[in-house]
């Protein structure tokens, strides 16, 4: 058993796995505060990544791009909360998921009618280039990734326990009469909370614009995340990470070991097929709160 | 005016019971079978067969099967392009490696297989619900589509994993061509329709209800929560598995597992959320419209771009189109056209009157 | 008026020393109690004593931690709510359990779903054994709605009904599965005096004419005394009184519950 290949594949399947963290962060977000599961999270990937893109195709300057890329997500947050939310207010939880998939589609739809829907590649100047660490190979660029996301989280964990704004957020989360009794905006909080997500979604679009491409095809890898927060639970942000890692590795060990035997693709489905797995022994994930319904 | 039904009174349960209890609903269905049966394959055109009419009607089957699971049993799927995929496959190789199969009977076994596979990843369901259990059907989905694709059997060793369907043919006719496909393609959906309508309005389909509706008091009533809900998978899946089966063999002709992706299942669950969940009805208003959506906007694009439009943008437009739609159905009428064509006969049951 | 003593029969329902605990919060105490053949039996107490949850226990829908329930001499520890619905034990919930999205005579059949026996087969023809079988259990759910006079809004879906009728319609339900022991909780939560004057009429009508036996949990305390034969009162999950009405009335433990006095 080659030991150094192993833990080759495996940490480079758990900085592959932070990827995915950071698109599950924008789902654990919106979640926790409004109770909406956003499917059109992906869509948001791809859209802010888009726009970056674009903007640095027109030799903006890096930074300008990414403050005008998160003014239009604030936009976006807006129009959402108008369009989407407010409307829909009082539907069942199932309501609000299938208009989200609708979200997701006139998203994608706007952005590649409005900004062409050829593929961009995207440099930020970090180069894919391996690091020698002892025996192992280890892609700069992943760690890169890594660092960003560590700090994201850092910052989105004080951010939810220390400052007001995110009181609200988790007074909102946890029930929305409540807050709106003790006088919580609640329009405020999701557009913030959408606001937040779209820069998590920013972030997450620069990252995997840079490592694939920027392209239709992230809508639907973010699909993937939904496994991460399966695994992670879908409202705790640390679980999020935790998720992410432990699909984006068991992904990677997954395709190179079993994969040879049964066929090539296990990546496909496998996080799928886990997460079922996991949900049959724990149907709230590992982080998530257990709910107990009374009759 | 002419939709009043003073004077029709019934005297007798099975009466009251009727699919169509007001005379007027049962004269305008008879007439809708009558043009479909016999006026449309007189006056219609190859075109319309190929492009809209088949499709449609394959495409309203597989939205069946998916409203029975997700609108009448409350069991979320994003995988019913998976179990179509399942029929198409299974009766090409029942065609291929049984002789002397008879394709009616191989599109019934097809289907059967689809329930059995439909079975299998519905076993889930018994722990796990809603966000949940749409995870679980998109891990059918993905299965079933790297499965069809990497192991050659299925395609008969294939490159790419097509399938060439084998042709039509019943008691020794023919049925190859546009008008003779849409007939079979009619008959076989109006039948497996009729079957849908009377499970949903017998016991199986007030147990669907109630566990869509409270399933902690649907057990505490005696349904069987286990037998029911398998019994839904089973169901929709067989109507995908059938839906499949005609995609191949009354329709495309030949077909890779990659027709039966994602984006067919989601194709599939637009139909359910803009015809009305939980209507049979809505099943065929939600897949005639989103047949014909593309093509009107299509139409509309080039004579308001004079000149037409790039392939692209028209495509764009289809996904901005549709996402709107669906939040305008759900945020106004959340059960679809299905329920706007209720409303609409109810006010034409007062009209000219106002109320 | 209060109820004049019905002979009662054999022990149709025993529960025995049951603890339920939820996490570390116990719901009861080693309860025990027996309900005999035709009788009414209220159990009563503040709120939170743990009535529902021994309601839920009878039921299956909890699984006590402790002790049994034995239903027509078969002793379980675990009862499972389909189980209990194939014995003959039926209920109406709290907070309205009813099937909001199908009209009245849908949810009342669906109590009727034990009794049907077609297969998936014949109901997707329909036409022939499955029909027969609708039509002949539809009599019987229609013998229910004139017995509880709905008969109005049979088509209505249930969703719309105003709160009093809603209840009712629960109340159908239930009793479309001819079951032998009748489980109310709260039957006239939320009622006015004329509505309460109706569902006692039909609870006491129901005990006369089918002779089921019903376990009802209530708060009105005028009501207890006119319909039971036999009071059970709950405080903090244990029994603190068992007996005819007039008795339990006047048992100081059972006053000093009501009144909020220390408990030791």
């Amino acid at each position: 058993m080659d030991w150094s290949f192993f833990l080759e594949v495996a940490i480079g399947g758990l900085l592959a796995g932070v990827m995915y963290s950071l698109v599950a962060l924008g789902f654990v977000l919106i979640f926790k505060a409004s109770g909406v599961f956003n499917f059109a999270q992906g869509a948001m990937v791809f859209l802010a990544a888009l726009i970056f893109v674009s903007l640095v195709e027109k030799k903006w300057n890096l930074a300008l791009a990414f403050a005008a890329t998160l003014a239009a997500m604030v936009v976006l947050a807006f129009v959402v909360e108008r369009l989407v939310l407010r409307p829909l207010v009082n539907q069942p939880p199932i309501s609000l998921f299938m208009a989200t998939i609708g979200l997701a589609y006139l998203i994608e739809g706007t952005a590649q009618g409005i900004l062409g829907a050829q593929v961009h590649g995207l440099d930020i100047g970090i180069p894919d280039t391996p690091i020698q660490l002892g025996a192992i190979n280890v892609s700069r660029f992943d760690l890169f990734a890594a660092g960003v996301a560590i700090v994201l989280v850092a910052l989105l964990s004080v951010f939810f326990s220390k400052t007001r704004v995110g009181r609200a957020l988790r007074a909102v989360a946890d029930d929305h009469q409540a807050a709106l009794a003790v006088g919580i905006p609640l329009e405020q909080i999701w557009v913030i909370v959408w606001t937040a997500s779209g820069f998590v979604a920013l972030v997450a679009g620069i990252l995997w614009g840079s490592r694939t491409g920027v392209q239709f095809s992230l809508t639907f890898t973010a699909l993937k995340a939904l496994p991460v927060l399966i695994l992670g639970g879908f409202t705790s942000i640390p679980g999020a990470i935790v998720g992410g890692l432990i699909v984006g590795a068991s992904e990677k060990l997954a395709e190179v070991y079993i994969g040879p035997k049964i066929g090539s693709g296990i990546e496909n489905w496998f996080p799928y097929v886990l997460a079922t797995l996991f949900l049959l022994v724990r149907p709230e994930g590992l982080f998530g709160e257990r709910r107990i319904e009374r009759v | 005016m002419i939709y009043r039904e003073a004077g029709q009174l019934k005297s007798s349960y099975e009466a009251d019971q009727q699919i169509f209890p007001i005379l007027q609903d049962r004269i305008a269905f008879l007439g809708l079978l009558a043009a479909a049966f016999v006026l449309v394959p007189l006056v219609g055109n190859d075109y319309w067969f190929n492009a809209i009419l088949i499709p449609s009607l394959i495409l309203s089957l597989a939205a069946l099967g998916l409203n029975i699971l997700t609108g009448y049993a409350g069991q979320i799927s994003l995988g019913s392009a998976g179990f179509m995929a399942v029929g198409a496959f299974a009766a090409y190789n029942l065609m291929l490696r049984v002789p002397h199969m008879p394709v009616l009977a191989s599109f019934f076994l097809a289907g059967l297989v689809a329930a059995v596979v439909g079975l299998l990843f519905g076993l889930p369901s018994l722990r796990i619900k809603g966000f949940y259990l749409a995870v679980t059907t998109l891990a059918a989905q993905f299965v079933i589509e790297w499965a069809l694709t990497k192991f050659s059997w299925f395609s008969n060793n294939s490159p790419s994993g097509v399938i060439n369907a084998q042709k039509i043919v019943i008691l020794g006719v023919r049925f190859e061509t546009p008008v003779r496909r849409y007939v079979l393609t009619a008959a076989i959906v109006a039948l497996l329709a009729l079957a849908a309508k009377n499970l949903v309005r017998s016991r199986l389909g007030r147990a669907w209800m109630a566990i869509r509706d409270m399933d902690v008091a649907a057990e505490v009533i005696g349904i069987p929560m286990l037998k029911t809900k398998l019994l839904a998978f089973g169901v929709s899946s067989f109507y995908c598995g059938v839906a499949g089966a005609l995609w191949a063999f009354a329709y495309l002709g030949s077909v890779e597992p990659q027709a039966f992706d994602l984006n067919r299942s989601f194709q599939i669950l637009f139909m359910v959320i803009i015809g009305g969940m939980g209507s049979i009805l809505g099943s065929f208003l939600g897949a005639g419209f989103i047949v014909l959506l593309p093509i009107l906007l299509n139409v509309a694009a080039h004579s308001f771009f004079r000149g037409g439009v790039s392939q692209t943008l028209a495509s764009n437009l289809e996904l901005m189109v549709f996402g709107a739609l669906i939040l305008f159905f759900l945020a106004v009428e959340s059960h679809g056209l299905a329920r706007l064509w209720q409303i609409g006969k109810e006010k034409l049951r007062l009209w000219p009157f106002p109320h | 008026m209060s109820a004049l003593p019905r002979a009662a029969g054999e022990v149709l329902l025993k529960v025995e020393s049951v603890t339920l605990s939820f996490g570390g919060v116990s719901a009861l105490t080693d309860v025990t109690l027996e309900v005999r053949e035709g009788e009414i039996c209220a159990i009563i107490g503040p709120n939170g004593a743990g009535k529902s949850s021994l309601l839920n226990v009878i039921n299956g829908v909890y699984h006590p931690q402790r002790g049994s329930v034995m239903f027509r001499g078969v002793r379980r520890r675990r009862m499972v709510p389909h189980e209990t619905a194939r014995q003959g034990i039926a209920r109406t919930f709290q907070n309205i359990a009813l099937f909001k999205g199908m009209s009245v005579l849908d949810n009342i059949m669906t109590g009727r779903n034990l009794k049907m026996r077609s297969g998936i087969l014949s109901q997707a023809i329909y036409w022939g054994p499955a029909r027969r079988e609708e039509i002949e259990h539809r009599k019987a759910v229609e013998r229910i709605i004139d017995f509880l006079q709905i008969e109005a809004v049979r088509k209505t879906p249930a969703g719309r009904l105003p709160y009093g009728l809603q209840k009712r319609v629960e109340l159908a339900r239930a009793l479309a599965a001819e079951p032998e022991l009748l489980l109310l909780d709260e039957p006239m939560a939320g009622m006015n005096v004329e509505e309460k004057q109706d569902m006692c009429r039909f609870i006491l009508d129901v005990n006369d004419e089918f002779g089921t036996t019903i376990i009802l949990i209530e708060h009105d305390m005028g009501v207890v005394m006119d319909l039971s034969d036999h009071v059970v009162v709950l405080d903090y999950g244990r029994k603190i009184a068992d007996g005819p009405p007039d008795q339990v009335r006047s048992d100081p433990a059972v006053v000093a519950a009501y009144l909020g006095v220390a408990h030791g």
